[in-house]
């Protein structure tokens, strides 16, 4: 349970990263820790280099500009889950964190490592697929930006390039008074959710959805947004037989199975948390 | 790859200086064992899952064996070793643990004194549900948490009424 051997390169800046990456072969990112290092532990991952980002302060923190909202990949979960700027303009994030891992973690792990790590049952890349997230990555010289929608290409695997680094992501927050809802089943507080689903809406005067986005956690290799429910609800009159239906429906969709859970335990899951999740955001929601 | 990728480090542990040299592979608990002979702070799955080896980095807990030891350069670290005043005392903490029967074998508890360590200060005036929060990243195997949990009441309100 020991690291095979690596050589270990601490940086201070994302220009000292991008430009070593594109120098070094073999090499891995490592952020909080959180998930690599146990890897590393159990030589699932060998690697010849390690660029350790937690000095580069220039890919910390929240920033936020109007309705915009942007983190870099470095800040960690705590600190986000301490954020009075996402406390107040996405609080399903907070909601969700407290279901992320144990404090010990969230201590050290980071935004960018949950996105890069992209476990299917992982909180973070489900409330970035939420908010319709923006991905950005640097390399030596260049730039560029992915919608959340593009990001995963396959189990575990996001789109990054080997010589990019996830640097932020960013996302305009829904309106104040917008109603929102996280809630997971897993075996025990801050374990790996069987199912896990986030929820936001906003309700005009006459109870009437305007605006909704769901998301479900575990069911695939990525986060689903269910988009033909979330449009089948858009413009009816909330309430608890509407949010049961919508709840029935999500069982038409395929979900993963594995050896300890059947797709029909999870069908079950999904159904129950969408419904009660549903009631729980439109309940918080401001009417009007 | 030729083993040996040495660093120089210079770190704090319980406010002692230490300057040392590490291999980049060692964990930060293997590094407090072996190197420093500070046996305290346990190691039991050592991929993140039982919170035997939390200690505090820079006044945070973290998985001792998830944080590499040259990652602690130029930080303060914080271990079990570290809470009792004397050699014959325990803090308000232990002395709670002990009162309580907070523990029974003890291969859990350096991690979870440490855990609370931080929680405590963090939140003085806990519900019983926020100190079981707390702990679900320490896995206990003996005392089915109740005496834990007792002791950080108790503690959390000696150390109110004390004003520490
Ligand atoms: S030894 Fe570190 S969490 Fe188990
Ligand atoms: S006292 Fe034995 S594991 Fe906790």
């Amino acid at each position: 349970m020991k690291p095979a051997p690596f050589q270990y390169h601490r940086v201070s800046s994302l220009p000292e990263a991008t430009t070593l990456m594109a120098s070094l072969d073999n090499v891995r990112i490592l952020a909080g820790g959180q998930s690599l290092m146990p890897m590393m532990n159990m030589r699932y991952v060998m690697v010849d280099h390690l660029i350790d980002l937690n000095d580069a302060t220039d890919l910390a923190g929240i920033r936020v500009d109007g309705h915009s909202i942007t983190i870099g990949a470095m800040t960690r979960q705590r600190d986000i889950l301490e954020s009075f700027d996402v406390a107040q303009r996405a609080p399903v994030i907070v909601e969700a964190l407290r279901q992320v891992g144990h404090i010990q973690t969230r201590n050290r792990g980071t935004i960018g490592g949950s996105l890069s790590h992209l476990d299917p049952a992982a909180e973070l890349p489900g409330l970035m697929t939420l908010h319709d997230a923006m991905v950005t990555f640097s390399k030596e010289g260049d730039q560029r930006t992915v919608a959340m929608d593009e990001f995963a290409m396959g189990y575990m695997t996001p789109c990054t390039e080997p010589d990019e680094i996830l640097t932020e992501i960013s996302f305009n927050s829904w309106p104040v008074g917008h109603g929102f809802d996280f809630r997971e089943f897993a075996q025990r507080h801050g374990d790996f959710a069987i199912v896990g689903v986030g929820t936001l809406l906003t309700l005009n005067s006459d109870n009437r959805i305007d605006r909704i986005a769901a998301v479900l956690i575990g069911i695939d290799y990525k986060p689903v947004r269910i988009k033909e429910i979330e449009e089948a609800l858009t413009g009816q009159i909330a309430s608890e037989e509407l949010f049961r239906e919508a709840g029935e429906s999500v069982r038409k969709l395929n979900m993963m199975e594995d050896a300890l859970i059947p797709e029909s335990y999870r069908k079950q899951l999904a159904s129950v948390l969408l419904r009660r999740s549903l009631i729980s955001a439109s309940k918080r929601a401001t009417r009007g | 790859m030729t083993d040996g990728d040495m660093h120089e480090v210079s770190l704090t542990v319980n406010g002692v200086q230490y300057d040392e040299t590490v291999e980049s592979r060692w964990s930060l608990a293997d590094f407090l064992r072996h190197k420093l002979r500070l046996t305290g702070t346990h190691l039991g799955c050592e991929h993140g899952v039982c919170g035997a080896c939390t200690v505090l980095l820079n006044g945070r807990s973290v998985r001792g064996c998830l944080t590499l030891a040259v990652q602690a350069n130029e930080k303060s670290v914080e271990t079990v070793e570290g809470l009792a005043p004397t050699e014959t005392e325990l803090n308000v903490l232990q002395q709670a643990f002990w009162e309580n029967h907070g523990l029974q074998c003890g291969f859990c508890t350096p991690g979870i004194l440490m855990t609370l360590t931080e929680f405590l200060r963090d939140n003085p005036d806990p519900s019983e549900t926020e100190v079981r929060e707390a702990l679900s990243g320490n896995i206990c195997r003996c005392t089915g948490y109740q005496g834990i949990v007792a002791a950080a009441m108790d503690a959390a309100e000696k150390l109110r009424n004390s004003g520490q």
